[in-house]
C-alpha cells in the first residue's frame, strides 16, 4: 500500500480530497446521530425556555465568562451527587445555545444551584465574594448592580433563538420587555408573565433593592436578571416524575410522561 | 528516500531565466507577530495566574479573570501559535516547492487579515462580547472576518503547492495542508449563529445543549490535534531535519504517521464530556480512540527524534537543536498523559481540576512553545540574512529558564489537581463528605503561587529571546552570500 502513496505526494488535489475524507468519518459519526436517535435527550416534565429576565440573566453569565470556573453539569458519582444534587440530565440544558457545562471547577459547580441561597446572600457575594465565603478567589461583580439589565434588545435575542430552534411563541416575543420587568417586580401585574411561561416562574424583585439602580422604581438591574438566573438553574425538572429507565426508551409510550418540546 | 528530500535547488529548478525570489517579507512578518503575540499571551496568563493566587488583583469589569483567560488562552493558540504557523508554512512551502509563494497581495492580505482578526477578538473579550464557547469566543463578526483570510490562507498555500517545482509534495506540507483544511472544517461547523441583528455583536450558536456540547468539543480537541498539533508537527518534519542536517528517519513512518493521525484525532473529543449527559457510546468511542491516538502520536515523536541518528553530537552544542528536541520529549510526553487522562476511571478524577491545566501547558510550553522557539531561531537569522543569531549562550539561557518554569508549572499542577480531586471525593469516618468546597479552593494557594512562578520564567525567557532577535536584526554579522536563494533549500539526503 504504502508504494501507491506516491500518487498522493504527486496529486495535490488528490492529497486534499484523502484529507477531508479522513477527517469527516469521526465527526460524522459521533455528531450525526445525536441529532437523531431519540434517546439523546430524556423525556422529562417541567423544562420550559427561559423567561426574558432569566435569558439576560444567561447573556450576563456568557458575557463575564462565568463558564471559565463553574461547570453546570454533575455527574453520576457518589460524591458529586452527595455535594451539587441529582446528576445532570440532558433535556437540562436542551434550550442553552451554547451550552454552560463547563470544563474547569475553579468554584463549585452551578447546575443545581438555583433555590440554594437566599437573593440577599447572592447580591452581597456578588459585591464582595469575600465577605460571604472568606476563602474565594472570585473576582467582585458590584457593578451589576449600577448596571439596567437590557430590556430593550431581549425581542431580537428571542427571535434569534426561535430561528435557532427555541419554541418561543409571537406572545412571548411581543411582551418581553414587559415580562422581564414584571419578573422583577418592577410592574405590579405578572399574571401575564406565569400565564406564558408557568406558575412557577419566580417573581420577585431579585436584587433585593441594593445598590444605587435598585431604588429607582420600575428599574431592572443585571443583578436582578443574573440571580433570576441562578435561581432557577437546575430547579425545572420534576424529579418526582422523572424515571431514567421510562424516560430513556424511545418506544415506551408513558401516558405520564410528555416529551419536551 | 527521494520523496522526502527535495535536494533539487531553486536556481537548478528554474526555467532558466533569473531567478525569482522568496516572497520572504511576509515571512518576517509573521515572525515578528508572532514574538510580539506570545510575549502579550504570556503576560496575560502571569496575570491570570496571579490573579487565582491574589483576587485583589482583579478589575472589574474589563480585566476580571472571566473576560482574561479568553484572552490569554486566544493570544497564545491563535495569535501566538497562529503567526507561527503562517510565518514556518509560508516559509517552507516556498523551499519544498522550490517556488514563490503564490500571489504576492493575497499572502500580505492574510498578514493583515489575521492581526484585524486578532484585535477584533481580543477587545471583544475585555468588553464582553463573547459566544461563551472555550477556545471558539469570538463573536460571527470576527467568525466571518476569520473565515475570508483563511480561504486566502488555503488559496496562498494550495496554489503554491499546485506550482512547484518538486514532482513531490514534501511531508511537512502534508501536515500544514491537514491542518488549514480542518481547522476551516472546524471553525465553519462549531461557529453556525444566528445573529440578533444586523448591527448587533451579540449571536446565539444554533447548536444547543448536548449537540452542542459534542460540537464544541470536537472543535476543541481538534484545534489542539490541528492547530496546535498536525500544524506544529509540519515544523517538525522540516526544521528538525534541517538543524540536524540529516534526512528524516522514516518514510514509511511520516505517511502511517500522517494518514493515522489526521484520522483518529477527530474521534477522541468526547473524552473532554466523560461522565456529562453525553450519551454513553460517544464517551466510550471518544476513549477508545484517544487511547489509539497514542500510537500515531509516538510514532511521530520518534520519527522526528530518529531523525538525529547519526548526528546526536550537534545536540551537545546547538541549543536551538535542543529547543527542537526537547520539544518532542515534552510531545511525547503529553501525548502519553492525554490517552491516559481519558480513561474514564482517571477522568473521573482528573476532569475539572488543574490536573487538566497542566496536561494542556505541558503540551503548549513544551511542545509547541519550544518547537516555535527552534523554528524562530532558525529563521531570524535567515530571514535577515545574518551568519547566525547574535547570541548563542542567550538562547541556551532562554532554553534553560524556559524548561525549569515548565516543570515548575506541570508539577505545581499535577499536585493542586490531583489533590483537589481527591478532596472532593474525601469521606469522613461517619461516611460524610469531608471537605467543603471552599476548603479545597483554599488548599490550592501555594500551588497557585509556585505556577505563577514558572509563568514568570518562562515570560523571561521569551523576553531574552525578544532581545536577541532585536540584537541579530541591528548588529547581527551579515551573512556573505546574498541574494540568492539557492543557498537555502530543504533537506539533502
Amino acid at each position: 500500500m504504502l508504494k501507491h502513496h506516491g500518487k498522493f505526494e504527486r496529486h495535490s488535489w488528490l492529497m486534499l480530497i484523502g484529507i477531508v475524507i479522513m477527517i469527516s468519518i469521526g465527526g460524522f459519526v459521533e455528531i450525526v446521530p445525536l441529532f437523531r436517535l431519540e434517546t439523546t435527550i430524556e423525556k422529562v416534565e417541567g423544562m420550559r425556555p427561559y423567561t426574558p429576565l432569566e435569558l439576560v440573566g444567561y447573556d450576563v453569565y456568557i458575557r463575564e465568562g462565568c463558564y471559565n470556573c463553574h461547570s453546570q453539569q454533575i455527574r453520576p458519582l457518589r460524591d458529586e451527587v452527595e455535594r451539587y444534587g441529582h446528576y445532570s440530565l440532558a433535556a437540562e440544558s436542551m434550550y442553552d445555545h451554547p451550552f454552560q457545562w463547563g470544563s474547569k471547577r475553579t468554584g463549585p459547580d452551578l447546575a443545581r444551584v438555583g433555590g440554594k441561597y437566599s437573593d440577599e446572600w447572592h447580591v452581597a457575594h456578588f459585591v464582595d465574594p469575600k465577605a460571604v465565603v472568606p476563602e474565594s478567589i472570585m473576582p467582585q461583580y458590584a457593578f451589576l448592580l449600577d448596571q439596567p439589565a437590557d430590556v430593550r434588545r431581549l425581542k431580537n435575542h428571542m427571535q434569534a433563538l426561535r430561528t435557532a430552534g427555541v419554541p418561543y411563541t409571537d406572545d412571548m416575543i411581543k411582551n418581553a420587555k414587559a415580562d422581564a420587568l414584571a419578573q422583577a417586580a418592577a410592574t405590579p401585574d405578572a399574571s401575564g408573565l406565569t400565564q406564558r411561561y408557568g406558575p412557577k416562574v419566580l417573581v420577585r424583585d431579585f436584587d433585593t433593592g441594593a445598590g444605587a439602580l435598585g431604588h429607582v422604581n420600575g428599574m431592572v438591574t443585571e443583578m436582578d436578571a443574573l440571580i433570576a438566573y441562578m435561581q432557577r438553574l437546575g430547579t425545572l425538572v420534576d424529579f418526582s416524575t422523572y424515571n431514567p429507565d421510562v424516560a430513556t426508551k424511545p418506544d415506551t409510550a408513558n401516558p405520564n410522561t410528555k416529551v419536551a418540546p | 528516500m527521494t520523496t522526502l528530500s527535495p535536494s533539487v535547488s531553486f536556481a537548478q529548478a528554474g526555467t532558466g531565466q533569473a531567478p525569482v525570489g522568496y516572497h520572504d517579507d511576509v515571512v518576517k512578518w509573521f515572525t515578528i507577530a508572532a514574538v510580539f503575540w506570545g510575549v502579550v499571551g504570556f503576560l496575560v496568563g502571569l496575570m491570570i495566574a496571579l490573579q487565582l493566587a491574589f483576587p485583589e488583583l482583579n478589575v472589574a469589569p474589563y480585566l476580571n479573570f472571566g473576560r482574561l483567560r479568553p484572552v490569554h488562552t486566544s493570544a497564545v493558540i491563535f495569535a501566538f501559535g497562529g503567526n507561527v504557523l503562517f510565518a514556518t508554512s509560508y516559509f517552507v512551502v516556498q523551499r519544498t516547492c522550490a517556488t514563490r509563494l503564490w500571489n504576492d497581495g493575497l499572502a500580505k492580505f492574510t498578514f493583515w487579515g489575521y492581526q484585524a482578526f486578532i484585535v477584533m477578538a481580543a477587545l471583544g473579550y475585555v468588553l464582553g462580547v463573547t459566544q461563551g464557547k472555550e477556545y471558539a469566543e469570538p463573536e460571527w463578526y470576527a467568525d466571518v472576518w476569520l473565515t475570508v483570510v483563511w480561504v486566502a490562507y488555503l488559496l496562498v498555500f494550495l496554489m503554491t503547492i499546485l506550482n512547484r517545482k518538486q514532482p513531490h509534495i514534501y511531508v511537512a506540507n502534508w501536515f500544514f495542508l491537514s491542518f488549514i483544511v480542518t481547522v476551516a472544517v472546524l471553525h465553519l461547523v462549531n461557529n453556525v449563529s444566528v445573529p440578533t441583528a444586523l448591527f448587533d455583536a451579540k449571536s446565539y450558536p444554533v447548536w444547543a445543549g448536548v449537540q452542542s456540547a459534542m460540537i464544541q468539543w470536537w472543535y476543541g480537541h481538534n484545534a489542539v490535534g490541528f492547530f496546535l498539533t498536525a500544524g506544529f508537527l509540519g515544523i517538525m518534519y522540516y526544521f528538525v531535519p534541517k538543524r540536524a542536517g540529516r534526512p528524516v528517519y522514516s518514510y514509511r513512518l511520516s505517511i502511517l504517521h500522517f494518514w493515522s493521525l489526521i484520522f483518529i484525532y477527530i474521534w477522541a473529543g468526547p473524552h473532554h464530556l466523560h461522565y456529562t449527559a453525553l450519551p454513553d457510546w460517544a464517551q466510550t468511542l471518544g476513549m477508545t480512540f484517544s487511547i489509539m491516538l497514542w500510537m500515531p502520536s509516538w510514532g511521530g515523536m520518534i520519527n522526528g527524534l530518529m531523525t538525529l541518528s547519526g548526528a546526536w553530537h550537534k545536540l551537545r552544542e546547538d541549543p536551538v537543536l535542543q529547543f527542537l528536541i526537547v520539544s518532542i520529549g515534552f510531545y511525547g510526553m503529553s501525548t502519553f498523559e492525554g490517552p491516559l487522562m481519558s480513561i474514564k476511571t482517571v477522568n473521573a478524577l482528573s476532569h475539572y481540576t488543574d490536573w487538566t491545566i497542566g496536561h494542556v501547558h505541558s503540551g503548549a510550553l513544551g511542545w509547541v512553545g519550544f518547537i516555535s522557539f527552534g523554528a524562530i531561531y532558525y529563521l531570524v537569522p535567515v530571514l535577515w540574512k545574518k551568519k547566525e543569531m547574535f547570541s548563542t549562550p542567550w538562547i541556551s539561557l532562554h532554553l534553560w529558564i524556559a524548561t525549569v518554569g515548565i516543570v515548575l508549572y506541570i508539577a505545581a499542577m499535577w499536585v493542586s489537581g490531583i489533590m483537589q480531586g481527591l478532596m472532593w471525593r474525601s469521606y469522613d469516618s461517619m461516611g460524610f463528605l469531608e471537605y467543603s468546597f471552599s476548603e479545597t479552593v483554599q488548599a490550592m494557594f501555594p500551588y497557585y503561587v509556585i505556577r505563577a512562578l514558572g509563568g514568570l520564567l518562562y515570560l523571561a525567557g521569551a523576553l531574552i529571546m525578544v532581545a536577541n532577535i532585536y540584537m541579530t536584526i541591528r548588529h547581527g554579522v551579515p551573512r556573505e552570500r546574498t541574494g540568492q536563494i539557492s543557498a537555502h533549500h530543504a533537506v539533502t539526503a
